[in-house]
């Protein structure tokens, strides 16, 4: 029957084949709703949905928000910077009271990788993890794929170079799982020093060449540097950075096929991206943002049937 | 479980030219009508149909659309099953036009009822008309009753109505089917 084979998304790793086709699927409608000149169907007017964010979003939170507007279930915002979280409250106080409002959904992202699973064992709701820590990223890898689908027919057998900040990036992570699934070759590229041990385990080839791996690939998805989660230096400096992972048009130009540019946003314009490449015609970036409304459309419709 | 035949392929047909004529008297060379066939079942009707007037009665242009109900429904959550999407595809807005919602079979009315809420995206239509092939009097949950009716048929709750079509299932046939 066609329902997700889990009843929270708290990552790729715990999806099947199948419930990634049956969300692709039903993005596919809410594409065409999203659309329409009325972007609005009323499927989960009996749905309340907290987006809980303790981390900074600006992409992920518009998208879910929108995402749930468009199917009219009613949304409660929350950020940690403005709460009792301040006050010394624990996460499972913080949820379990919102959740006693008659709350249905929690769309949550955590700075602690894991947060949403912990979150899932010990509350009574639907958890969609937007974000944990450096873990997983479940949503932005579905639209990802979702967009490699929308240009290419299919993810099966194309060659994807994550190129960036590996080590500090749930997007890559939740990528790498998404894409293997989907049967897609995966390379990832960048200084050693961010780059996981061990990753060769997860099924990718690693590469620390640009130029070669961009001559490999089909597509080309660039992360940010998280100078955030840094606490040591990496990496010389971003100046030397730019020079050996960054892609400017001159590389691009030099390659023998065009290769399809992704970013899963925020862009640092000029460090692993020019402008030139990111608003060039071989990048999808604003395709993927369009995919983000629908992909999470899906997802929360999919999540909210199996509420009983 | 048992099933008995309603309808045949022959009868079929005949319902479907006197339903064809039944449109045309009313909508005339269809220049301001949009027929509408509602997913999943309904768009082999109204692609039926569409061809009837095309080929039989010489309708130059029909305004074919497929309209999806799932988003708009009213049991979201409440039945076991999941409800899964159908693709809609309108081509056109429904803005001023003369619009016929053409299903299989009309039972509980809610289908209806949910594609009157649904076609609102698409523009303020100047009518709305209602086709259907089997009319299951008196289990209705809502006052909505087609305009334009193949058969009526008085069947009890626990029986199921079946209709298949050529295209979909291999032939043309209604059937009864009793648990």
């Amino acid at each position: 029957m066609s329902e997700l084979s889990v009843n929270h998304l708290l990552g790729i790793k715990y999806l099947n084949k199948k419930d990634i086709a049956l969300i692709f699927e039903t993005a596919d409608h809410f594409k065409e709703v999203i659309n329409r000149s009325i972007k609005k169907v009323p499927t989960l007017r009996d749905i309340t949905i907290a987006n809980i964010f303790f981390e900074n979003s600006t992409r992920t939170r518009l998208s879910f928000e929108l995402a749930e507007k468009r199917l009219s279930a009613d949304v409660v915002n929350f950020s940690a910077a403005s709460s009792s979280v301040k006050k010394g409250e624990t996460l499972i106080d913080t949820v379990n009271n919102i959740l006693s409002m008659k709350v249905d959904m929690v769309v949550m992202r955590h700075p602690n990788p894991g947060a949403g699973i912990f979150l899932s064992k010990h509350v009574k709701a639907s958890i969609v993890n937007a974000g944990d820590g450096a873990h997983e990223h479940p949503t932005q890898a579905l639209l990802d794929s979702y967009s490699i689908q929308e240009k290419f027919g299919d993810v099966g057998g194309k060659n994807v170079v994550i190129v960036g900040d590996i080590l500090h990036s749930r997007v890559a992570l939740s990528n790498i799982f998404a894409l293997k699934l989907q049967g897609a070759n995966v390379k990832v590229c960048g200084p050693k020093t961010l780059i996981p041990k061990h990753i060769e385990s997860l099924g990718v080839t690693v590469e620390t060449n640009l130029k070669k791996a961009l001559e490999w690939c089909d597509v080309a998805n660039m992360l940010r540097i998280q100078n955030e989660r840094m606490d040591i230096s990496y990496f010389p400096s971003t100046r030397e950075y730019t020079q050996q992972f960054g892609v400017n048009k001159q590389l691009l130009d030099s390659l023998d096929k065009q290769i399809v540019i992704m970013h899963p946003g925020p862009i640092n314009r000029g460090v692993e991206i020019t402008s030139d490449v990111a608003d060039s015609a071989q990048s999808i970036i604003l395709h993927q943002v369009e995919n983000g409304v629908a992909i999470r459309m899906a997802v929360l419709y999919l999540l909210a049937s199996k509420i009983k | 479980m048992g099933q008995r035949v309603l309808l045949t392929s022959k009868e079929i047909n005949i319902i479907l030219h006197r339903l064809a004529c039944q449109l045309l008297e009313n909508h005339l060379d269809f220049s301001d009508t949009a027929l509408i066939g509602i997913q999943p079942r309904g768009i082999f009707l109204a692609e039926r149909l569409a061809k009837i007037l095309k080929e039989d009665y010489k309708v130059k242009d029909v305004a074919l659309g497929f309209l999806d109900i799932t988003f708009f429904r009213d049991d979201f959550g409440r039945g076991d099953k999941i409800l899964k999407a159908n693709s809609t595809k309108m081509n056109f807005l429904v803005e001023d036009k003369k619009v016929v919602f053409i299903d299989d079979v009309l039972y509980t009315g809610r289908s209806i009822r949910a594609a009157l809420t649904a076609i609102q995206s698409f523009g303020r239509p100047k009518s709305i008309e209602l086709l259907t092939l089997i009319d299951r009097r008196f289990s209705r949950h809502l006052p909505i009753q087609p305009n334009y009716r193949g058969r009526q048929v008085d069947a009890i709750n626990e029986e199921k109505v079946k209709v298949m079509w050529a295209e979909n299932d291999g032939e043309d046939i209604v059937y009864l089917v009793s648990k």
